[in-house]
């Protein structure tokens, strides 16, 4: 199934996508498996597979302490990839930054997500400006690469951006990092309807989800009245950090408790 | 193509070398915009906006004023006369220790100050290795009445523990830097991610000739005096242009500086020198020309440390500001086309130099720049006239060397 049936399916049913994110290899090679079971059972419709990068920029301090621990702990590409196809249940999307796609080859790095199931890449170092060497790669295993928009994307940029995305828009809900937040931020809503426009004028339908800061079964509930899916990452690498022995069953019911506010 | 004059060929080689960057920002295939999308439009923003000052009669002359008055430019170049004796070639040292600050990190920071004012920003963040940049950009940014912070590594501040000091005196704030290997690329990353949560009202200051374009572009326009300066200086001094320029490479600012306006002079031989730190076969040094593969770090496409997989190399070299495990795309394409040719001093042959350029000249060289010094010293042989480009003053590195040559001081 592309994620593109997937969001249909979904909206179908009344409901909104939840897309959850873990950072392969942490807390540790094999538990990867057991914690992205858990979101799946708990309702995860989408699960992102964080391949993680020694500078990832864009990430706040949560993501970058799982990223180096998972380094530390010996995660590479070829155990991620090993790792992406033990996980089962879910529609699957990488995020990684692109020196780790350029080192192992486009081709390479998009044939491997296809055997592992993944279906859509997320780069969030790579804009549309760079992009069209791992599009067109993409486009040939027909493998979505999703694109961010954010709240400085200008009408212009958003123009460009809208006309190569398929899959799902990563909607950036504040000027800022990946990590957890209190308080919901206030641009969502007139970004998404600023995307919805300019969707409506080159009369294109990409799901929108929203992503950074969701942290909360409310947050999800007020993304969900507009945008098609919401995102909750640092959120649940908070959860594992805190460890201890019912882990597996708190991240499942925490992904049962965002899941139900899609609904 | 064979039918080409060789001369044509050379004309269209030089015409392409001079129109770079090219429309996306890229040298060959070097350079680009790989940065988050939040931070897309201002990049282009700061694109637009450097495009329009560098024009701009009242920019210029406030930019002029600055660098005469304020960082005390033109700096000299000088003849080194013992060196000189001592090599038997005659060796010219251009003077950037000299500029305020100790070292020409202040060309660029009264540069991107000057512009973030006229762009209407108040805040101003950079990130600092050996703090020379940090100190530059506090000392530009209180000049210019702007608020300034400054993100420097934890293993850095540890090293530099004087120009931590000298920022906050200057009222910038220093903002410790703990993840990754708490050098530079660390504190390039934290400096990064502040502009993505602050770009409506803060300007990045980038250091060097790195980071996402239009900053390689920006950083040597605004280094590029160094060599404008010298050209004009050797030739008032010595009637010709010199055989060879010598400078030292961390991300690449101080040799493009004073390389830029001798590319289409063929005759004159450019060479940069990186941190060979424990020696390259070691795999523990800062020498990405040499010794570094392509790949995507901090927004540009350029010449890197890293492993198979793509990950960053913690880089290595006892000089701070040339521990950085990447290199300015402009550099990586020059090399490349073989107009720049690259070699590395080690961390032991650079302290020979340190302390030679010390005993013979009355200089104390920052270490940096002593690894430009050392390849000169090694290679003078080859040319009768010889230009260094002295990056900066060794004044912060006495604590390190001190404790290199098992010495205590204070
Ligand atoms: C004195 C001096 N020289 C050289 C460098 C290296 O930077 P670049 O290669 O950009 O000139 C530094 C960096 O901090 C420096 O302080």
């Amino acid at each position: 199934m592309t994620l593109a049936d997937k969001f249909e399916e979904l909206n179908k049913r009344g409901e909104r996508a939840l897309i959850g994110f873990i950072t392969a290899g942490y807390p540790g090679i094999d538990t990867t498996v057991d914690i992205a079971d858990a979101l799946i059972r708990g309702g995860v419709d989408i699960l992102e597979l964080g391949l993680p990068f020694s500078d990832p920029i864009a990430d706040g301090v949560t993501i970058q302490r799982a990223s180096e621990s998972s380094l530390r702990a010996g995660m590479n590409p070829d155990v991620y990839f090993d790792v992406a196809a033990r996980i089962k249940g879910a529609d699957k999307v990488c995020l990684t930054y692109y020196n780790l796609i350029l080192q192992r080859g486009l081709d390479r790095f998009v044939t491997d997500c296809v055997s592992a199931g993944i279906s859509g890449i997320i780069v969030p170092d790579l804009p549309v400006e760079e992009s069209e060497p791992l599009q067109s790669v993409c486009n040939r295993y027909e493998t979505d690469l999703i694109y961010l928009i954010a709240p400085t994307t200008t009408d212009k940029r958003m123009a460009r951006i809208l006309d190569s995305a398929s899959g799902f828009i990563y909607v950036v809900s504040l000027l800022g990092v990946t990590g957890a937040r209190d308080r919901l931020s206030d641009v969502i809503e007139p970004l998404i309807s600023r995307i919805r426009r300019q969707e409506a004028a080159m009369n294109v339908n990409v799901p929108l989800a929203v992503g950074f800061g969701i942290s909360r079964p409310e947050h999800v509930k007020s993304v969900c009245q507009f945008a098609d899916g919401a995102i909750v990452g640092s959120a649940i690498i908070k959860l594992i950090e805190e460890g201890g022995p019912s882990l597996i069953n708190r991240v499942e019911d925490f992904a049962r408790s965002l899941k139900a506010a899609t609904r | 193509m064979k039918n080409l004059h060789p001369c044509f060929l050379f004309m269209a080689y030089i015409s392409s070398i001079m129109s770079l960057p090219d429309a996306n920002g890229k040298y060959g295939r070097y350079g680009g915009k790989f940065a988050p999308e939040v931070l897309m439009p201002a990049l282009e923003d700061l694109e637009r906006s450097f495009a329009k000052y560098r024009e701009d009669d009242r920019f210029n002359a406030e930019l002029n004023a600055l660098l005469r008055d304020f960082a005390g430019r033109p700096t000299p170049l000088y003849f080194a006369k013992n060196l000189s004796e001592m090599c038997g070639s005659r060796i010219y040292l251009k003077r950037e220790d000299l500029v305020h600050g100790g070292a020409h990190k202040l060309n660029n920071t009264l540069g991107q100050c000057l512009l973030a004012k006229y762009m209407g920003k108040k805040r101003i963040i950079a990130e600092t290795g050996a703090g020379q940049h940090g100190v530059a950009t506090a000392m530009a940014a209180a000049v210019l009445g702007l608020q300034c912070e400054i993100y420097m590594g934890t293993e850095d501040i540890k090293r530099q523990k004087l120009n931590v000091f000298r920022m906050e005196l200057l009222g910038a704030r220093v903002n410790p830097v703990d993840s990754g290997s708490r050098t530079l690329k660390d504190a390039i990353n934290d400096a990064m991610r502040d502009w993505v949560a602050n770009v409506k009202d803060t300007y990045y200051l980038i250091g060097s000739v790195v980071g996402p374009h239009p900053y390689p572009l920006i950083v040597r326009e605004f280094q590029r005096i160094i060599g404008s300066e010298t050209k004009k200086q050797i030739l008032a001094t010595e009637g010709r242009l010199p055989d060879a320029i010598i400078a030292c490479v961390g991300g690449g600012s101080n040799a493009l500086g004073i390389f830029s306006d001798f590319i289409e002079d063929r005759s004159v031989s450019l060479i940069g020198v990186e941190a060979g730190g424990k020696g390259l076969e070691t795999g523990e040094h800062g020498a990405s020309l040499c010794a570094g593969t392509e790949g995507v770090l901090h927004g540009m496409y350029s010449k890197l440390l890293q492993d198979k997989y793509g990950q960053i190399k913690q880089s290595h070299s006892f000089a701070p500001g040339l521990d950085y495990p990447g290199v300015g795309p402009e550099l990586a394409y020059l090399v490349d086309s073989g107009r720049v040719k690259v070699d590395s001093a080690t961390d032991e042959e650079t302290l020979g130099a340190f302390k030679l350029l010390s005993t013979k000249e009355g200089i104390i060289p920052a270490l940096e720049s002593a690894h430009a010094i050392h390849y000169a010293v090694a290679h003078a042989n080859e040319w009768d006239l010889i230009v260094v480009n002295l990056s900066g003053r060794g004044d912060k590195d006495i604590f390190s060397v001190a404790g290199v040559l098992g010495k205590g001081v204070i």
